[in-house]
């Protein structure tokens, strides 16, 4: 097994290492070939890995490759496990980055930086591998950071770009404030637990219900739920939940197959992974859960909000990306781990799917993003389309598709959770479904239905893209619409998830909602009788009503409440905030403190003040130094006289 | 044969006397003649040193390679030099960094280029000498030597400001080594008679002398690291100073201070450390917090740089003195160990760091003569391996995991947090302000468009500049990936030195 998870690992390394640094010797040709057969590689022994784990029912592997270091007696692993949650995550990671590395010989085909990119999505595949297969909290660091880095990197692919580098900045510093709550989580852990090994945490972790960890004098705070809140932070960032979700939207800068791999299928999701793979510790903490089930909800409903206001095609699918995270989180909070993981998986064939069709689009418009200029498109690339109308179905739920299952799943489970804060996600995931139909439908139809809004020009070029383009989206599509039948039943309602995945009895609220399960078919027909099928077919009709039938009517609406729909195009404002108040404060802090502190008190007074001090004193020192012997003279009398003061009130007192 | 050399003299001498050599004979022969000369006598340093590392043993506490001559034998002052675990990794950051300073000055310097390269040898001994002296008047003299080399290099081969730098320099080093050398007599007086470091550690001090004796050290090696509020002179130092005095500035000299600390402070002075460690604590976290701050308002890179090291070197002191608040909360002296250790691997790391950052400053001043971040912009269209590894260096410095950058802070951070969760808090604030500093910075000078003339006729880095950011990136990346053999290096030295804490000196 270790050879087999270092090879699953070491593929795409091997492959992002070769393109990255004699990409010139190896070639464009031989750049793709050799980081789509690595990844490859990679994703079959990971089919292999999953074989063995989950449906051969081989116990999970769990074993130190070898001492990052050893301080203050605590060994600093490097190591891997291997159970039913990191093998299906392999799958989904390597099968969604192989697809991308297909799809991008299309997509970057005239880019001049085309080994470049190829090396960093196979670093990122590397990395996020890591993140997925460490047995360890600071392998899970690792992987997270590193992730992190290829981020930044792709976000700021096109470095020229003023957007690009401002985005990718953005990126990795949002990124960084999660993950410095991250770090203090793993430190607390460390402090208490004395190790950062998963299993050996887990094992005592029901021991440390009653301790308390004092941060305010005088106020004691549960340490379970301090640490989990801690951990929680680094998933905000990663998976991008409010408030530190701002760097989502701008990551689209990056280059579409970045978009589909990172920034919707796989790297978003570390935080809600990192979550389901903590919650021995989770499950600990009740207060922990509630925030975690409301951050999502507020995600869930608001982020989605936006997405009916965006018109660059790509900007959508990303508000819908934010949205869907907060489904997931919802799900986490509600103690519906599985259900969570479950809505990661069919999410990272869907998204990918939308995102990749996007791209298509983007392709076939010759690099036009804005859906008010698209129209029609169906005739132009059937493909693209029916593979988009695929996804869009998927992620509204449609009945039989994948997201159905898997976000009727959350909505069912967090109906049932008695978690504080579970109405409030109830109704945000059910409103939700209105909204993420409206939006992917208003897209659906904007961009593929109607007349044409594309000018001549365009028109005469538009064609449906290559098969290097379309096949990766026929291989996503298919997932897309059967994976949530085969695996809701063993994922859910099984023991799909063997140990993996800790739920307190008394949390589980999919065992509840299993009491009413009864075959795939049962739960589609439940589902057509249920409220959140009847909000998506809403949502349908109204995008069809507004956005084909009369199209007049969403700018009237946004004319009459133009407060809200300001706010909305604002994002909340957050982004005007954070670039004043965070930003703008922090290099005003530097200056100020670089200006008054450093220039003006340290060298200025004390520094030079001193240097003065001792010009301005030897220049008086010099008139007592006159030369007259009878000044010297008068001088020692006077201090012996001083002296002789002194000694005589010594003596006398 | 091999093994009756004095080895650890040798490391030190082979590169002074070369040194020396390098400056008189220098004069006579052609420039190419010297940079040649120059490198053998690094890289043979560069040799013995990691002669020095083969034969040492990891396992024992003790002072290995010691040697020990009578030299002013009216005082008790020997010629007595050793190294343990703490000197070997610096010892060998130093004649390591001073190959890469002889070979970036390699065409850049044309003004007295014996002199030069002269200095940098000889400071390159006395710097080793620094590190291996076991008595202390032969510390106290290398010490003090040492900066006779410093201030030439800058005064001579700095920038416009170089004069006030030079003075702003020496006159605060100067002060804070005064107090040491009057530490050093008193202790000399309390162990009746004797200059041997051991024999300060041994003796015992009431805890008034104690303090005192920790000032006065604290006055010199604060100086040194530099600490909130005694950095002033290291920006003015660091942009006056050409690339080569940068790097050992930023790579070894400010590593005296650490040194200093870990040598004579807390095993000298542990009960004064002790009830001090408060005030250590807040001017490192002041240090991060402040200095992070102050970095990311800076223009000129040199300048950020230098603030950045302020900041990184923060780490270090908060690692050093963090673990008697430790002790205090868990009782547990071997979870002190941790911060001590991630204390010295972030000086080790920054010394890579740091060097690489101002040689990469280096690089593109030789081209634009600016330091300006104003001035650049796009720098990557014509510089792009350049452009890899500078990011590579600057995701470092922002303490990316899997670079050297990130391991010492991360064993400062979870150390700190077993003394207080706010120590944590304040000090993981560099995540965020480390990164932003660095990450602006990188996005100014080297992403975006092409901005001006000067930048567009950029040519990328040549094969020297290409071995020496290479010969930096090996360890950084390695020290990252395996930092193992560089703690198994120190473990039993700074086991040493836990127990030396725990243990009262009050008589």
């Amino acid at each position: 097994m270790q050879n087999l998870c270092l090879m699953i690992v070491l593929a795409p390394l091997f492959g992002a290492i070769v393109t990255g640094l004699f990409g010139r010797t190896v070639g464009r040709s031989g750049a793709h070939w050799l980081t789509i057969i690595a990844v490859g590689v990679s994703f079959f022994l990971s089919v292999v890995v999953f074989w063995r784990i989950v449906i051969g029912g081989e116990p999970s592997y769990n074993a130190n490759l070898y001492t990052w270091l050893e301080s203050g007696g605590i060994p600093f692993q490097i190591g891997f496990l291997i159970d039913e949650l990191s093998a299906t995550m392999m799958v989904v990671v390597t099968f969604v980055s192989w697809m991308v590395h297909i799809y991008t010989v299309g997509y970057m085909h005239d880019d001049p930086g085309y080994q470049r990119f190829f090396s960093y999505i196979s670093l990122f595949t590397f990395s996020m591998l890591m993140l997925v297969m460490a047995n360890n909290f600071l392998q899970l660091f690792f992987g997270w950071e590193a992730v992190g880095l290829v981020s930044y990197l792709l976000i700021g692919f096109w470095y020229t770009r003023d957007t690009a580098i401002y985005a990718n900045l953005k990126a990795f510093l949002v990124n960084r404030v999660g993950d410095f709550g991250f770090l203090l989580g793993i430190a607390a852990v460390l402090m208490y637990f004395s190790s950062l090994d998963y299993a050996e945490v887990f094992d005592i972790a029901s021991d440390m219900t009653g301790v308390t960890i004092s941060i305010w004098s005088g106020q004691d705070w549960s340490l379970m739920t301090v640490i989990c809140l801690l951990l929680f932070v680094g998933a905000m960032g990663k998976s991008a939940q409010v408030p530190l979700h701002v760097w989502l939207p701008d990551s689209m800068e990056g280059p579409t197959p970045i978009s589909a791999l990172i920034h919707a299928a796989t790297m978003v999701t570390a935080g809600i992974f990192m979550v389901a793979r903590m919650s021995p510790l989770f499950e600990l903490s009740t207060t922990a859960l509630s925030v975690v089930l409301v951050i999502g909800a507020i995600t869930a409903f608001f982020m989605g909000l936006l997405g009916l206001v965006q018109n660059d095609i790509k900007r959508v699918v990303a508000y819908s990306t934010l949205s869907q995270l907060g489904y997931m989180t919802v799900a986490l909070g509600a103690s519906a781990y599985s259900a969570a993981i479950f809505h990661l998986m069919t999410h990272a064939f869907f998204k990918a799917l939308l995102f990749l069709a996007a791209g298509s689009v983007i392709i076939g418009m010759h690099h036009e993003q804005d859906m008010r200029k698209m129209g029609g498109l169906r005739k132009y690339m059937p493909i693209t389309w029916i593979t988009c109308l695929i996804g869009s179905f998927a992620l509204i739920g449609f009945p039989g598709t994948a997201g159905f299952f898997s976000k009727d799943a959350i909505i069912e489970a967090v109906h049932a959770s008695t978690t504080p804060g579970a109405t409030l996600g109830y109704l945000a995931c059910l409103f939700g479904v209105f909204i993420t139909a409206l939006y992917s439908f208003r897209l659906v139809f904007l961009v593929f239905h109607g007349e044409s809004r594309m000018d001549e020009d365009t028109a005469s070029h538009v064609h449906e893209t290559p098969a290097v383009v379309w096949g990766p989206l026929v291989a996503l599509a298919i997932p897309s619409v059967i994976i949530g039948a085969i695996a809701i039943e063993p994922m859910l309602f099984g023991d799909y998830f063997g140990s993996s995945i800790y739920v307190d009895p008394e949390n589980d609220v999919l065992a509840r909602v299993g009491e009413d399960y009864h075959g795939v078919l049962g739960f589609i027909w439940h589902g057509i009788w249920q409220k959140p099928f009847w909000f998506a077919t809403a949502g349908v009709v109204v995008a069809w009503y507004c956005y084909l039938r009369r199209p007049d009517i969403p700018r009237r609406i946004a004319e009459r409440t133009s407060l809200v729909h300001r706010m909305l195009v604002n994002k909340y404002g957050f982004d005007v905030f954070n670039d004043w108040f965070f930003a703008g404060g922090a290099r005003g802090t530097g200056r100020l403190l670089w200006q008054i502190g450093d220039v003006g008190l340290i060298d200025g007074i004390v520094v030079n003040g001193s240097a003065k001090f001792v010009g301005w004193w030897s220049g008086v020192l010099r008139h007592i130094q006159s030369g007259y012997l009878y000044h010297y003279a008068f001088a020692m009398i006077l201090g012996l006289l001083a002296l002789l003061a002194v000694f005589v009130h010594r003596v006398a007192g | 044969m091999l093994a009756d050399l004095p080895l650890l003299s040798l490391c030190v001498w082979v590169p002074i006397i070369g040194g020396l050599w390098v400056i008189f004979a220098g004069s006579r022969v052609p420039a190419y003649a010297v940079r040649n000369d120059a490198l053998f006598i690094s890289m043979l340093s560069f040799g013995l040193t990691l002669l020095l590392w083969r034969d040492f043993d990891n396992g024992v506490a003790a002072m290995q390679f010691t040697e020990k001559l009578n030299w002013i034998a009216p005082f008790d002052i020997f010629y007595h030099i050793g190294i343990d675990g703490i000197a070997l990794p610096l010892i060998l950051l130093t004649s390591f960094t001073t190959v890469l300073i002889v070979l970036a000055a390699w065409e850049v310097i044309t003004d007295r280029i014996n002199q030069y390269m002269g200095a940098f040898l000889i400071l390159e001994g006395l710097m080793i000498g620094v590190f291996s002296a076991l008595d202390a008047v032969l510390f106290y003299v290398f010490w003090e030597a040492m900066l006779i080399p410093m201030f030439l290099i800058i005064g001579i081969w700095g920038g416009p400001r170089r004069v006030y730098a030079t003075i702003k320099f020496f006159l605060y080093t100067f002060l804070g080594s005064v107090f040491m050398l009057v530490a050093l007599l008193y202790l000399y007086q309390q162990t009746n008679g004797s200059f041997a470091i051991s024999d300060m550690h041994a003796v015992l001090l009431s805890l008034p002398q104690q303090k005192w004796i920790f000032v006065a050290f604290l006055l010199a090696f604060a100086v040194k690291v530099p600490m909130w509020p005694v950095h002033t002179w290291l920006p003015d130092a660091h942009v006056e100073a050409p690339t080569g005095g940068s790097v050992v500035l930023a790579a070894v000299m400010l590593k005296m201070g650490g040194y200093g600390f870990v040598r004579f402070s807390l095993p000298i002075a542990p009960d004064a450390a002790a009830s001090l460690n408060g005030l250590m604590i807040g001017l490192s976290l002041i240090a991060i917090v402040y200095i992070g701050f102050v970095a990311l308002a800076q223009e000129d890179m040199k300048k950020l740089i230098a603030y950045s090291s302020i900041s990184h070197m923060g780490f270090v002191t908060l690692g050093f003195f963090v673990c008697f608040q430790i002790f205090a909360k868990t009782g547990n002296w071997t979870d002190a160990a941790m911060g001590i250790e991630g204390g010295m691997v972030q000086m080790i790391s920054h010394g890579f760091i740091s060097a690489a950052l101002f040689l990469c400053v280096g690089v593109m001043y030789d081209r634009v003569h600016s330091r300006q971040i104003g001035d650049y912009g796009g720098v990557v269209n014509t510089m792009p391996k350049f452009a890899a590894f500078m990011m590579l260096f600057a995701m470092a410095n922002a303490g990316l995991p899997g670079t050297s950058g990130f391991v010492g802070e991360f064993l400062v951070i979870l150390s700190a947090f077993k003394a207080s969760f706010w120590f944590a808090f304040f000090a993981a604030t560099t995540l965020i302000l480390g990164a932003a500093y660095t990450l602006w910075m990188y996005k100014r000078v080297i992403f975006g468009e092409i901005t001006n003339a000067a930048v567009k006729s950029l040519e990328d880095i040549s094969t020297r500049e290409h071995t020496i950011l290479l010969a930096l990136a090996i360890p950084v990346l390695i020290l990252g990936v395996w930092p193992a053999p560089l703690l198994d290096m120190m473990h039993a030295t700074i086991a040493q030195l836990v127990e030396q804490l725990a243990n009262s000196k009050l008589p």
